[in-house]
């Protein structure tokens, strides 16, 4: 068990403060408007409840949050076992490891707007790479007119964009593993696949939790990539809740409902990560009593 | 149980010249089939080398090893049928103790009824019967540790099983039950066991003979005694004893051999006619002597410890010429001397080595 | 040993390499083509190659001082970030304290908001501060999503080193400090590395702080690359140029950690 004592707040204090003067004013700031009607900056009315009622009442809410969710399982059903995939195929020493991590990285580095914006061109089958080539092999694709390819492009772009954070975290984390847990496995006569249940995995459990929590955040959250490359559409195919919301709130320009509908979609990404969190800290208990730890 | 021959060298570099590339210096040894061996020596000295080699997780630049006469050196160490205890614990940590310990066995395809047996007999051996089905990667460090004994001993072909520091994580007041534990293994079992280690009190109490190495180069294998008694390098005498044997320079002369200053008779004939050399003893050996007694050389007392069984006088001899400090372990029922007193220290006797370059000669 | 897995993990590297690398090729296609040729034909190379955009960026004053802006404040925010959350990922990992659990899920919780959210009340505290505009502004104004993720994967590595590790240090009579920089932080290089890369990463791409609270000095490069659009419609061709400079700063950021990254757990003679 992990000795208590009380002293190591002063260790933490510093990241406290750090995160709570970027966190807790602004925060307090947009509770204060979304119970506020703010017609203008001299001119403004409490509403108490008012937003959140009218948020909850959208039916069109309903649709973005269910597009939204199963957008955000496809991305965790793909990019966590291609990530992990990819770590493990990563080289692990000699320049071979060097030029393989710039190039896995190189995704991470464009800006977002950019990365929509390349894309963009890239599925177009008049001038693109990729567009041209689906055309070539016969497929009618554009992923402006039809939803199931705005759709699969999309997560494709995703998935192009982030996966290599799930392979960095996991990539690191397999790096972490000293050599006498692969020397004792191979003593033991442990296939490849025993080295990588018993092993790997459990090895890895701290960083994927990192990285399932992160990428379903994210992806959550996503806005620039898919507004850039389809603006949500065709229709409202990929539109998802920041856009929804946005929308709303810049249609309205009001700050009051904006940061009534800021707090909903907070709360809601609050809510299903820490469900993840504890259904992810029970499946993983062993490593929470390991040395260390425990 | 396997005999274990060795004939080689190690080293990291493509082509080594000097010592100094080598991590292991050409070396021929015999662990003997059941024996209980430390490999003991300063960090860097090539014994974890040594111990990978024997394991199979390094091939040797040159030359080869042999288990019972077979020639084992491009065999992994699972085909060599060996178990290694590593530094640190190494364990399954979603695996409970028992299944821990079943994994070797079961990897092999080892029948369900017989693993069972073997766990519980390992287990009844290490003391873990009570906790077969606990989460092994909740317990404590000396008891992971007994798990990755155990995983070697399980199999009952286990060629030998080699500990590399295993002690070093664990709680010094349980670093003793540990390695009482061990001694008894290799009584009930007769297994060949290696044992690398940087602390001489680990390696004299487990070992029946100890390699001592230093810088690549296994410089004496003895029982505790022959290391003690009979050093057969410097590096031998000052590493092993706390505190280590005394050395002094000394050259020949006519009619006997000079040292600290003194001429003193010389104890072999031959020593008369060397050069410089140097003389060693242990100050479990150096005693207080009469003024001017034969093998004596006077000094001044410069420190005095009492150290509970027995006192430690440190003296610097040698005055004027060649100014050296001297220790003597001497036992608390005499009379101890005084910081500054002049005292006589008897050194030439029948425990006194010496040596030339490093190298025992008498 | 495994001749045959090993052959399948390379064939799926190179696929996946490709896969990656493909978007990133048709960017640099597009860097070195007119905005004509861009929207007008497909070609794998440029017909008409220009080095234009480029020539742009280099000699606009308002696009290089962006990159300089933008390395600044990350390169400030990447130091701050990891430098608070050390201590107290290695207070997270070791030790039980009052509220540990909560305050630890709580810094998760600040990167689950857009980041719109904060626009506002950030644009009028930092002018309160009469902060704005400055490299510092944005770089504090990053704490807020990098530094709980430096916790939270420094916390992850230092988990993994075992405790007795420490204990035997203190044994062998290191200071505390001492311990902390020379022992314990080599053993957690990797999430070390995987963190600075990843605070970096996460600054360097960020938009809508760094255009709010900056306007003419603090400039990043992120922002002048929104300024693509004019008259003549989106300028693709110094877009995609931008884009391929801003890889390189990161690039060779990664390469300087690999080593970080890669070495990994190297437990020696403690």
């Amino acid at each position: 068990m992990k000795p208590v004592n009380q002293k190591a707040w002063l260790l933490v204090v510093p990241v406290v403060l750090c995160v709570a003067f970027s966190a807790i004013l602004p925060l307090m700031t947009v509770v204060n408007y979304s119970v506020q009607d703010i017609i203008s900056p001299e001119r403004r009315v409490f509403v108490g409840t008012e937003w959140f009622k009218a948020v909850m009442r959208d039916d069109d809410l309903i649709g973005a949050l269910g597009r939204q969710m199963v957008f955000s399982l496809a991305v965790l059903a793909v990019e966590i076992p291609l990530g992990i995939a990819l770590a493990l195929a990563m080289p692990a020493k000699g320049w071979t490891s060097s030029a393989v991590l710039v190039l896995v990285a190189i995704s991470l580095l464009i800006p977002w707007n950019v990365v929509g914006t390349i894309w963009q061109i890239y599925g177009r089958t008049d001038i693109g790479l990729m567009g041209a080539a689906l055309a070539a092999l016969g497929f009618d694709y554009s992923y402006t007119g039809n939803a199931t390819h705005a759709w699969l492009t999309v997560l494709l772009m995703d998935v192009w964009h982030w996966t290599p954070l799930v392979a960095l975290l996991c990539y690191a984390g397999l790096r972490a593993i000293p050599d006498a847990y692969y020397q004792a496995a191979s003593i033991d006569g442990a296939s490849k696949f025993a080295v990588f249940r018993y092993i790997q995995l459990p090895k890895l459990r701290g960083v994927l939790m990192i990285a399932v929590l992160l990428r379903f955040m994210d992806s959550f959250m996503i806005y620039t990539e898919p507004f850039v490359l389809t603006g949500g559409g065709p229709g409202n195919a990929t539109t998802f809740l920041s856009q929804y919301l946005t929308q709303k709130a810049v249609g309205q320009f009001d700050l009051g409902p904006a940061a009534a509908f800021s707090l909903i979609y907070f709360l809601i990404i609050l809510l299903l990560c820490f469900i993840l969190y504890n259904w992810m800290q029970r499946v993983g208990t062993a490593d929470k009593t390991e040395a260390g730890h425990g | 149980m396997a005999r274990i021959e060795l004939d080689l060298a190690h080293a990291y570099g493509p082509n080594p010249q000097r010592d100094e590339d080598y991590a292991l210096l050409p070396l021929k040894m015999t662990f003997e089939d059941g024996g209980a061996y430390a490999l003991l020596g300063p960090s860097g000295c090539g014994k974890t080398t040594l111990l990978n080699i024997v394991s199979g997780l390094v091939t040797p630049s040159q030359g080869g090893l042999s288990y019972d006469g077979r020639d084992v050196t491009r065999l992994t160490p699972q085909q060599r049928n060996i178990a290694q205890v590593f530094q640190f614990p190494v364990i399954y940590d979603t695996m409970t103790v028992a299944e821990n310990l079943a994994f070797p066995l079961r990897n092999r395809g080892v029948p369900a009824d017989r693993i069972k047996q073997r766990v519980g007999q390992v287990a009844e051996m290490l003391d873990m019967s009570g906790q077969l089905n606990l989460r092994a990667a909740g317990l404590a460090a000396d008891a992971k540790q007994k798990i990755s004994l155990g995983r070697g001993l399980v199999r009952e072909d286990v060629s030998a099983v080699l500990f590399d520091e295993p002690l070093t994580v664990i709680d010094p007041h349980l670093k003793w039950q540990l390695r009482r534990k061990l001694k008894q293994i290799h009584h009930e079992l007769k297994l060949t066991l290696i044992y690398v280690t940087h602390d001489q009190v680990e390696a004299l109490t487990f070992a029946q003979q100890v390699v001592v190495m230093t810088r690549g180069k296994a410089v004496q294998i003895g029982t505790a005694s022959e290391l003690f008694e009979r050093p057969r390098h410097t590096f031998v005498g000052n590493f092993i004893g706390s505190p280590g044997m005394n050395f002094l320079a000394a050259c020949g002369a006519a009619d006997g051999i000079e040292v600290a200053g003194r001429r003193l008779a010389a104890p072999k004939a031959a020593l008369s006619g060397l050069g410089a050399f140097t003389l060693g003893v242990r100050p479990e050996y150096v005693r207080l002597a009469a003024p001017n007694e034969p093998g004596a050389v006077p000094g001044v007392v410069t420190q005095a410890q009492d150290i509970g069984t027995y006192w430690l006088v440190t003296a610097s001899v040698g005055e004027g010429v060649d100014p050296s400090l001297l220790r003597a372990r001497l036992s608390s029922e005499q009379t101890i001397p005084r910081v500054g007193e002049t005292v006589w220290l008897s050194i030439v006797g029948e425990h006194t080595c010496y040596y030339v370059d490093e190298d025992l000669i008498a | 040993m495994d001749e045959r897995r090993f052959k399948k993990r390379t064939i799926f590297l190179i696929v996946y390499l490709v896969f990656a690398i493909l978007p990133v090729y048709w960017m640099v296609n597009m860097s070195f083509k007119t905005n004509e040729e861009i929207l007008s034909t497909f070609s794998l190379w440029p017909q008409h190659f220009t080095t234009d955009h480029y020539r742009t960026i280099f000699t606009d004053e308002s696009w290089y001082s962006g990159y300089i802006n933008s390395l600044i404040y990350v390169a400030i925010n990447t130091v701050i970030s990891l430098g608070v959350a050390l201590p107290a990922a290695y207070a997270f990992s070791r030790y039980s304290f009052l509220g540990d659990k909560h305050v630890f899920f709580w810094l998760l919780t600040n990167r689950m908001t857009p980041p719109a959210v904060f626009l506002l009340p950030f644009f009028q505290l930092y002018t309160t501060l009469g902060l704005m505009d400055t490299h510092i502004a944005v770089a504090l104004a990053h704490l807020l999503f990098n530094v709980p993720l430096a916790v939270w994967i420094l916390e992850g590595f230092m988990s993994g080193v075992p405790r007795e590790i420490d204990e035997t240090a203190y044994i062998d009579g290191y200071s505390f400090p001492r311990f902390f920089l020379t022992i314990y932080i080599p053993l957690i290089k990797a999430g070390v590395g995987v963190a600075a890369f990843f605070c970096f990463m996460f600054s360097w791409v960020e938009l809508l702080m760094a255009r709010t609270l900056t306007s003419v000095n603090a400039k990043p490069i992120v922002a002048t690359m929104t300024r693509t659009v004019s008259a003549a419609g989106m300028d693709w061709g110094v877009l995609a140029a931008a884009g391929v400079l801003t890889i390189v700063p990161g690039a060779i950021v990664i390469y300087f950690v690999r080593n970080y990254i890669a070495k990994g757990f190297a437990m020696g003679r403690v």
